[in-house]
């Protein structure tokens, strides 16, 4: 890791004065993507503002079907929270499995999706939610905050404060996860709101990051069952190919794992 | 260089280092408590497993100045007055290791595991929690058999005890 200056934030007001006017600083939520990614120099911010002390972007809170997720909540208290439980367990299931436990008690929400990793599972959740990216300045909805690989709306500096989620009729989320690093090889996030509408988003499997599935949609709208997908045809032109898996592979994942999502959701 | 301090095994500890110190660099160089490991150092094999606040974390993957302030237990805090902690008898007795590098990551975790479920844990969730944590002698029948006697001899009371 090359040399950094490290910063604790006090507040969100505080955490955006450190890092502002300085182009080559980083907020640290978990760190248990940074972190790695410093260690193997693939990453060299001249400063970390760490984010893990400030209180006011912690804690979850759900008031009927309204969810709000503080950014530095982490993944082991979103999968531990049986308010979210109980109005979306497709998304406490989804928490519950990223990485191993280690990596739950640090990792956060705000650090997955501001990272935007093309095979981490939140982006996936986020999107078939219609969640709103809360950050200092603005609201963001998930349609327009996922913009490609490890890219995102937010603008230098912009700091998420808070997920907000309008708990669905049904969800549910399968992933193949990649054998060792647990990441989704392919993931799908299946959402049916009050009105029938279904959103589909899937991570791991798009070249350019987390993308809805509007065919697999169409026919859930329908019908809301795993058979309702048995016609359709998952084209791999915009899919991964990497030695982990072909696109065509990659795209036979897609299909399988939002009919298991379906099925998760009951 | 940042002064950094934290309540290790219950002895409160200071030390300088730069900001770019790992967690398991602090306790290892600055401390001279050798007995986590860094095993992969891409944040992957769990042999850096220590408990900060409570929590099992990877001591590789975090600064030692982000646990500035913190409580900090290493596998060397678990023994009380020469006695074993009832995970670390458990490892002996089932002959939970082979090389023993690994040795010190899986009881930190196994000792959180418990603590998180209680008697309530079977084969298939030690497994999964185990997911963090890799036995590249492959020796994981027996932790896995160490770590379901430890838990149901600590039993409930252990859960009940940690919250």
């Amino acid at each position: 890791m090359y040399a950094t200056n490290y910063h604790r934030a006090s507040s969100v007001e505080d955490a955006v004065k450190l890092a502002s006017g300085n182009d080559e600083a980083k907020y640290l939520s978990g760190g248990q993507t940074l972190l790695p990614t410093m260690k193997q120099r693939l990453a060299a911010p001249s400063d970390l503002v760490d984010l893990r002390h400030v209180g006011e972007l912690k804690g979850i809170s759900v008031d009927g079907g309204k969810i709000r997720i503080g950014a530095a909540t982490t993944h082991s208290e979103v999968a531990q929270s049986s308010d979210i439980a109980s109005v979306c367990p497709g998304l406490t299931h989804l928490a519950a499995h990223i990485g191993d436990p280690h990596v739950r008690h640090m990792g956060t929400i705000g650090g997955s999706i501001a990272n935007n990793d093309p095979a981490a599972d939140y982006p996936a959740a986020l999107l078939a939610l219609n969640a709103t990216i809360v950050t200092n300045t603005r609201s963001i909805a998930a349609d327009a905050y996922f913009t490609g690989m490890f890219d995102t709306a937010l603008e230098e500096g912009e700091l998420i404060v808070a997920v907000e989620i309008t708990a669905p009729a049904k969800c549910g989320y399968a992933k193949f996860p990649n054998p060792a690093s647990r990441y989704a090889l392919t993931g799908v996030f299946v959402a049916r709101q009050g009105d029938g509408s279904v959103r589909v988003a899937v991570t791991g499997a798009g070249s350019d990051g987390v993308f809805r599935q509007a065919e697999m949609e169409q026919a859930l709208k329908s019908d809301f069952s795993a058979a309702a997908l048995d016609g359709i045809t998952v084209d791999d032109a915009d899919l991964m190919a990497d030695i982990h898996g072909s696109s065509a592979y990659r795209a036979n994942l897609v299909k399988v794992m939002a009919k298991r999502a379906v099925t998760a959701a009951g | 260089m940042a002064t950094v301090s934290m309540t290790v095994n219950g002895r409160t500890v200071s030390g300088q280092c730069e900001d770019r110190t790992l967690l398991v660099q602090f306790i290892r160089e600055n401390l001279g408590l050798t007995g986590t490991h860094v095993g992969c150092d891409t944040s992957q094999c769990g042999a850096c497993v220590v408990h900060v606040d409570g929590k099992a974390v990877k001591s590789c993957t975090m600064l030692a100045a982000q646990a500035d302030g913190s409580e900090v237990m290493t596998i060397e805090g678990l023994a009380s007055g020469g006695e074993l902690h009832p995970v670390q008898a458990a490892f002996r007795e089932h002959h939970g290791l082979q090389c023993g590098f690994c040795t010190p990551g899986m009881i930190m975790s196994a000792v959180d595991m418990i603590k998180r479920h209680g008697g309530q844990l079977d084969e298939k969730t030690v497994r999964s929690e185990l997911e963090g944590n890799i036995c590249r002698c492959t020796g994981y029948h027996n932790i896995v058999k160490a770590i379901l006697d430890a838990s149901s001899k600590m039993g409930d009371g252990a859960r009940i005890a940690a919250e």
